[in-house]
């Protein structure tokens, strides 16, 4: 990591990216711990160990800018300032859950947020966000259009078309390839040749790898791209090399029969956790004392408190409302 | 009214939507060319903002057009044939048809999906299907077959200003043909069929450019004293189901015609519909004039000999009046 003088970034900057990683951690942990008492309706892909990349890109973003996500998505939702009592509530299928129980973990979205959800479809984001990057530009107000993908989702074609028409029309778009480690149990090697952040470089679209566990480095490659992006002249790609600590999906106990990776793997990504990280770095360089660390874990644990309250208190829908909301 | 072919009176309903609402924008393969001279013009119109070739990737277009009217405008995006509607299937299935219901009613996704579909010009397998009914079975999406130039304009305006994605399919070979349409400005709603021609013998429904064909059959048939009802539904979802059933009560007898597949053709829902809801009024079993389950062959009387023509939809006719 760098020293502080290389950072453009405060103190109290420093302490918000960490609110902002820890509550999508927390709130993610207890999902977890619901889903292992059978107490969620549906699947759920946890983003523990991602969380530098959702916080240290939609930092720079405000609610007229938009995002596209995946199936592993709370952690986007979060960060561009959805609130997590709708999202608990979501999840865990209530009347009073940011889509009304609609769509549960995997559609996430707030579109007053500028969240154009979470998405069920490996690459099914893509198309959506350069739309919303067309719109931007046919707006003219400076906004930009940010898509969150995997590894996964890099290998489908749709991103190829993608960065051909943005770079064509000079779209303000991030295309924000989240490299875990994983096409769902496949590790990415064996199902992925080069460097993702390469298949950029035809296009002539600018393109970083970083290291997607230092929110630093995130925060600093996508101001990079959304400046860019926000001064007219396209697109980037920023391929954040991370790792998904916890499985695809917290049920997979019940149908994997092999292991698919060795727990000194996990171990050794456990290490360079992202949160921790940003801990050590501000007390290594004095930016912030532990006690300030310490409130902001109070303050979560109370916020995650209150999303399962609300949550638990909320109603399942009435039934007829499975009828609603096709058409306008 | 003025004389109009089909393709201008789009392009009419086009240049018309646009220049009311600036929301509107129209992007796809070669619409600022026109391959099929339903967009011409309209370049120079309304600018390089609002009408855009795309390059030729049907998978991120189709999204794009979900972002877009997620994002507040209202996009026409352009298949050119309706077959490539199927490569840029994902995002209509999953995202167009479904954003809205998923996210709990937070948005509306006012997209329209056009092209020319069906047989009828030797295009071969990959350029003719007759899609329609797949899309009527997503869920979530409009599904309009105009069968005249004066329903194209009316219907598509009216799908541009739906709040929902609409599939606007053109019959292939139909552009050129000529109707009278309104001179002032109007609308036809979505899902509201159109009785062609009153009868009280049997009821036709005919869909898109099978309208053409079965007009000419109940001419023949009229000669031989069977009074057919020919109804065009012009929206297949929603569709007018009302106004089919009423009529087979009066007529007793259903032939459905249609250019899909049989399997699952809209002619095989309208007559499902029509079975459960007019039962008791029902004289004979309902008849469907389809294609064979097979793909659109390329050479000329290959071609004829599938499509539903008038000899075949009159003979479906006299069958059910047991002649």
């Amino acid at each position: 990591m760098r020293t502080p003088s290389e950072v453009n970034l405060s103190a109290d900057d420093l302490l918000g990216l960490y609110r902002r990683m820890l509550l999508i951690r927390r709130v993610e942990e207890r999902l977890g711990e619901d889903f292992k008492r059978g107490d969620l309706p549906g699947p759920v892909h946890l983003y523990i160990g991602e969380e530098a990349v959702a916080t240290g890109v939609c930092a720079h973003l405000a609610d007229a800018d938009w995002i596209a996500s995946t199936h592993r998505g709370h952690g986007h939702f979060l960060a561009k300032g959805g609130d997590p009592k709708l999202l608990v509530a979501e999840v865990y299928g209530r009347a009073g859950g940011v889509c009304r129980g609609m769509g549960g973990s995997m559609h996430v979205a707030d579109f007053s947020k500028g969240i154009l959800g979470a998405n069920g479809i490996v690459g099914g984001g893509i198309g959506l966000a350069v739309g919303a990057a067309l719109a931007a530009q046919l707006d003219r107000k400076g906004a930009v259009s940010v898509v969150f993908f995997g590894d996964g989702a890099a290998n489908q074609g749709v991103l190829m078309e993608a960065l051909n028409v943005s770079a064509l029309w000079k779209l303000p778009l991030l295309l924000i390839c989240e490299n875990n480690g994983f096409s769902e149990f496949s590790p990415t090697e064996t199902v992925t040749v080069g460097a993702i952040a390469d298949r950029a470089k035809p296009f002539g679209v600018p393109s970083a790898a970083v290291d997607g566990n230092d929110v630093i480095a995130v925060w600093q490659a996508a101001n990079a791209a959304v400046r860019r992006a926000r001064a007219g002249e396209g697109p980037s790609l920023i391929e954040c090399r991370t790792y998904r600590l916890r499985g695809h999906v917290e049920s997979e106990g019940s149908f994997i029969q092999e292991r698919y990776r060795a727990d000194e793997e996990v171990a050794a990504w456990a290490a360079r956790d992202p949160i921790a990280r940003l801990a050590a770095y501000m007390d290594e360089h004095a930016l912030a004392p532990a006690s300030a660390r310490e409130a902001i874990e109070a303050e979560i644990a109370a916020a995650v408190a209150e999303a399962v309250a609300y949550a638990t208190d909320s109603p399942y829908p009435a039934p007829d409302q499975a009828r609603q909301f096709m058409f306008a | 009214m003025a004389r109009r072919r089909m393709i201008q009176a789009i392009n009419e309903a086009l240049a018309e939507e646009m220049a009311r609402d600036p929301r509107v924008i129209l992007f796809g393969e070669d619409v600022e060319i026109s391959v099929m001279g339903d967009t011409r013009g309209l370049r120079a119109t309304f600018g390089p903002d609002r009408v855009r070739n795309t390059p030729i990737c049907e998978t991120v277009m189709t999204g794009m057009a979900v972002g877009a009217a997620a994002a507040g405008y209202r996009p026409i995006c352009h298949m050119m044939y309706g077959n490539f509607l199927y490569t840029g299937m994902d995002a209509i299935a999953n995202q167009a048809a479904k954003l809205r219901y998923m996210t709990g009613g937070q948005i509306k996704v006012p997209v329209v999906y056009m092209g020319v579909f069906g047989a009828g010009r030797s295009s071969a397998a990959q350029h003719s299907d007759a899609m329609h009914p797949m899309f009527m079975n997503l869920g979530g999406i409009k599904v309009v077959l105009p069968a005249s130039p004066a329903d194209a304009k009316g219907l598509l305006k009216s799908a541009i200003r739906d709040d929902n994605p609409v599939i606007f399919l053109q019959a292939a070979g139909r552009g050129g043909e000529a109707g009278d349409v309104p001179d002032e400005e109007y609308t036809i709603p979505l899902g509201v069929a159109e009785v062609k021609r009153a009868g009280k013998d049997v009821t036709l429904v005919a869909i898109g450019a099978m309208v053409r064909p079965a007009m000419r059959a109940a001419e023949t048939l009229a000669g031989e004293g069977i009074e057919a009802e020919v109804i065009d539904p012009r929206t297949l979802m929603p569709l007018d189901e009302a106004t089919i059933v009423a009529s087979v009560r009066r007529t007793g007898r259903l032939v459905v015609v249609d250019e899909a597949r049989d399997v699952c053709s809209a002619a095989s829902h309208i007559a499902a519909v029509v079975t459960e809801a007019a039962w008791d009024a029902l004289k004979a079993a309902p008849k469907r004039v389809t294609v064979p389950d097979v793909a659109i062959p390329y050479s000329p009387p290959l071609e004829k000999a599938l499509l539903p023509d008038p000899e075949r939809i009159a003979a479906a006719v006299r069958a059910t009046l047991g002649r």
